[in-house]
């Protein structure tokens, strides 16, 4: 059986299992499963193995990223199965089908998705463990219990390791509904623990995709039509091929989302030479008329649509059944850019093909769609047999949603497709500055109208902007709302009788992306500011306008409640001081910060101290959080006052970090992260503290100088 | 035939002159800690040690680099425990990790011209290198750890 055949190869490549060793996981169905020695199940994700020679691996089937997977998958599972993560190997894997198709992280959904699995799978196997002992001591399991890889008889503290234990627990069915620990007695999960990645990071052994090298690589690197849309129309590579070290030349097409552009790929016998022979390239494109874009254009174009009707997304109440006069109204408009991913590892991937069988070598967040049969994941895509692709997942240099597209990877294949050796393809910063996808902009059309007793009583949010899903996905339905461009805006937890969220589409033709919080990222910072307008309006503390409509019970009002405390929102800042506030609750959870700011003789604002506040339910380690709470500040503070992406021409204006700006060390305001566990549902980590950042800085800034901002990015000087 | 002295080994490498010492580390000697992340000295990914210096090796000729001692993030210590990689461990560092190797070799220099840098000494000698995770507070932090360290050590002896 073919399935039997790739299971048993690649396994035995994994693991390299010598004597008997039992695989303990999760089916498809959600419920625990198990099998000896070698995983051929279908649908079957085994996330623990445990050989007789007494070791232990365990799976983490979310890409690192710098979130922290390698660490807090393993510990939720070790933590029910009652081993220390100190004794057990963690192993990453890559997109093999016997994983299941989980393998993918995004949408900070990792444990927020996946906690109560991983529990079940560790308890599972726990308590057949100390079944088996029990059997073999003829007592009762209740007097057995489990401890650091090892099964203990309660009466004479006896005891077994787990891979003593094996061969027996291999003939005991799995509990589908386990019974779980106390929370209270966990030793792993809750506590502060050194990540076991970051020593492989501090003396540069981690690898990454970029670091991959196989025998016989060449490399490669791929001009691209300067104008986004535009094609290829001839090229001559004569002088190119002149050039020390070039191999050869080719035209080479990368998918992205619906799109499909083809550059002129060199092929080089190092990277280097590969990018000089770059330059030498005599191409001739067909810009198709793009070279007349501008962002500057489209900004305009998308205010004017701001007049237009919109797809109804969510209508609760009914907004013309109150009405509200002329000075009871507040309007505004919002508007954001364009922003890059830029994550520091550039995009790059090795390929190597042989006949009908590829094999590749990155790093991304989407294993699974890289072995995927699905006709949008890269087999089908590329034109393989999805069990004739095998990758190798490396650790990802920085994802914030750029590495859930396969484009550089269909890139890559192309390559090598028409070359017989291993190509590694490296996207130069420039590469991955320009060629996009990139975060949406959007722009927020929002009212808001209070009755004559001074009570908020209508709210409308407009989206105008295009759309995410319009450029991902084929097929996409432009009758109906792109949900994703209205995410969030519908769902916070102020009470207003009559509001309503709208959608404009606009057309476009720049490949979008998912960034970090996705939409969030932007609207977020409309529909927080916006709300601290009508605060304003109605001469009241940002804060406690927020409070009055918040039920007392809400998510939102028990964060602020925390947030209020630990910041000492009632306490005054201080003469040319201002504080903000914002909040956010979307999909991947929910977090609220205040910022405090210092409005300088010389006009400048200085970021004195950031309060966030994030909600988890849980948090595995909460000092991964709160460096992940810190980061998500930067990315947002990079946002909000970076240059954004623009065009001019058709071509975008940023190029390299030098106009590309980043936050760097010296602009890093103090940020002090509050955890909010064991109340609600389990919330997402990674993304959450992104999006109430630029409002509460806006806000911020307001209250400091009296000057509103509607529009990112904005300077740090009033 | 170039031949460079990286952490203290030899190697000959078959380079243009012109190519950036980077990628004759990474490509030629296959020492890949140090990181390509801008290839125009704007990120400090790619921070080497040049007799000592803190260099750009994605803008340092390899001729340039030729017969000197050239030291990177895998030859700073023997077993990752100089007092940096120690503190960087201790504070949680980094989050992808990938921008480290070069904040690493950026704070060994100015710990070893600075052995009690203020926030600020930090700020000025770490504004070269980009952490796009953001976890700049966390490099001061572990800076500072490390000094501690360093000047324990010192009176300890």
């Amino acid at each position: 059986m073919a399935i039997e055949q790739i299971s048993r190869r690649s396994f035995i490549k994994t693991t390299g299992t010598a004597g008997l060793a039992l695989w303990l996981g999760l089916s498809a169905k959600g419920s625990t499963r198990k099998t000896t020695n070698i995983a051929t199940t279908k649908n079957f994700s085994p996330f623990i193995l445990v050989e007789d020679n007494g070791s232990i691996t365990i799976y983490n089937i979310k890409p690192e990223m710098g979130q922290g997977t390698f660490q807090s998958v393993p510990a939720v599972i070790a933590e029910e199965f009652e081993v220390s993560l100190g004794q057990v190997s963690i192993k990453n894997t890559s997109g093999e089908p016997e994983f299941g198709r989980g393998q993918r992280a995004g949408g900070s959904a990792s444990i927020r998705t996946g906690y109560n699995d991983y529990r079940k799978i560790g308890a599972a196997a726990r308590t057949v463990f100390i079944a088996a002992a029990a059997n073999r001591w003829k007592v009762s399991p209740d007097n057995c219990y489990a401890d650091n890889g090892k099964v203990f008889n309660n009466t004479d503290k006896r005891s077994f390791t787990y891979g003593e234990l094996v061969e027996d627990a291999a003939k005991l069915d799995l509990p589908k509904e386990p019974k779980l620990k106390d929370p209270k007695d966990f030793k792993i999960v809750g506590k502060m623990s050194h990540r076991p990645d970051i020593p492989l990071k501090t003396c540069g052994k981690a690898q990454f995709g970029i670091d991959v090298q196989v025998p016989g690589m060449v490399y490669a690197s791929v001009e691209r039509c300067p104008v986004i849309g535009g094609t290829l129309k001839s090229f001559d590579a004569s002088e190119a091929l002149k050039m020390p070290g070039v191999l050869k030349v080719v035209g080479a097409e990368r998918i992205v989302g619906n799109y499909r552009y083809t550059g002129v790929a060199v092929i080089a016998n190092s990277w280097w030479a590969a990018m000089q022979a770059r330059k030498k390239l005599q191409i001739d494109w067909d810009f198709k008329g793009f070279d007349n874009f501008s962002s500057e254009d489209y900004e305009e174009h998308l205010r004017s649509l701001a007049s237009e009707e919109g797809l109804v997304d969510k209508n609760i109440g009914d907004i013309t059944s109150v009405s509200v006069s002329p000075q009871n109204t507040v309007e505004a408009l919002y508007e954001t850019p364009m922003v890059a991913h830029s994550p520091m590892e550039p995009m790059n991937a090795v390929a190597h093909v042989q006949g009908d069988k590829l094999e590749i070598w990155t790093s991304t967040q989407v294993p699974s769609s890289v072995t995927g049969n699905s006709p949008n994941e890269l087999p089908k895509l590329m034109g393989f047999a999805p069990e004739n692709v095998q990758m190798h997942n490396m650790f990802v240099g920085g994802g914030f949603g750029r590495r859930l597209y396969l484009d550089y990877m269909t890139e890559a294949v192309n390559i090598a497709k028409q070359y017989d050796k291993p190509v590694k393809l490296i996207w130069s910063r420039e590469d991955t500055t320009q060629c996009g996808p990139f975060r949406p902009m959007t722009f927020s059309k929002l009212s808001g109208g209070f009755s004559g007793d001074g009570k908020l009583v209508t709210f409308t949010h407009k989206v105008i902007s295009p759309s995410l899903s319009e450029s991902a996905r084929p097929n996409f339905d432009k009758t109906k709302v792109d949900g994703s461009m209205v995410e969030g805006i519908g769902e916070q937890d102020y009470q207003v009788p009559n509001l309503k969220t709208s959608y404009v589409r606009a057309d476009y033709h720049v490949p979008l992306a998912a960034w970090r919080s996705v939409t969030s990222s932007t609207l977020a910072f409309a529909h927080e500011c916006f709300i601290d307008e009508l605060a304003h309006k109605a001469g009241k503390d940002p804060l406690d306008f927020r409070m009055s409509l918040l039920a007392s019970d809400s998510d939102t009002a028990r964060i602020f409640r925390k947030l209020s405390e630990v910041s000492n929102w009632d306490q005054p800042v201080g003469e040319r001081r201002g504080r903000g506030v914002g909040q956010w609750k979307f999909f991947a959870g929910q977090c609220a910060q205040a910022v405090e700011v210092t409005h300088k003789p010389d006009g400048t604002i200085k970021i004195d101290k950031v309060y966030a506040v994030i909600d988890l339910g849980v948090a595995v380690n909460p000092d991964n959080v709160a460096n992940q709470t810190e980061g998500a500040v930067v990315m947002a503070l990079t946002a909000a006052t970076k240059p954004a992406i623009t065009f001019e021409q058709g071509r975008v204006m940023q190029h390299n970090f030098y106009d590309n700006t980043m936050v760097r060390i010296n602009e890093m305001p103090q940020v002090e992260v509050h955890i909010l566990t064991g109340e609600g549902k389990i919330k997402g980590v990674g993304e959450p503290g992104l999006p109430p950042f630029a409002p509460a800085l806006a806000n911020a800034i307001f209250a400091a100088t009296g000057k509103r901002i509607r529009k990112m990015p904005f300077e740090l000087k009033v | 035939m170039i031949s460079l002295n990286i952490n203290q080994k030899d190697y000959q490498v078959d380079a243009d002159p012109d190519m950036p010492l980077l990628w004759a580390i990474r490509d030629l000697a296959g020492l890949t800690g140090t990181k390509f992340g801008c290839g125009v000295a704007q990120c400090g990914a790619c921070v080497v040690h040049l007799n000592g210096e803190a260099v750009r090796s994605c803008v340092t000729k390899v001729s340039r680099a030729a017969g000197q001692k050239i030291v990177t993030i895998e030859g700073l210590s023997q077993n990752n425990d100089h007092r940096l990689q120690i503190a960087w461990n201790e504070a949680n560092v980094p989050q992808c990790g990938y921008c480290h190797s070069g904040q690493i070799m950026s704070a060994a220099v100015l710990l070893r011209e600075n052995p009690n840098p203020t926030d600020e000494d930090i700020d000025m000698a770490m504004s070269g290198n980009i952490c796009r995770c953001g976890t700049y507070l966390r490099i001061r932090k572990a800076i500072h750890l490390a000094a501690e360290m360093q000047r324990k050590e010192s009176s300890s002896r």
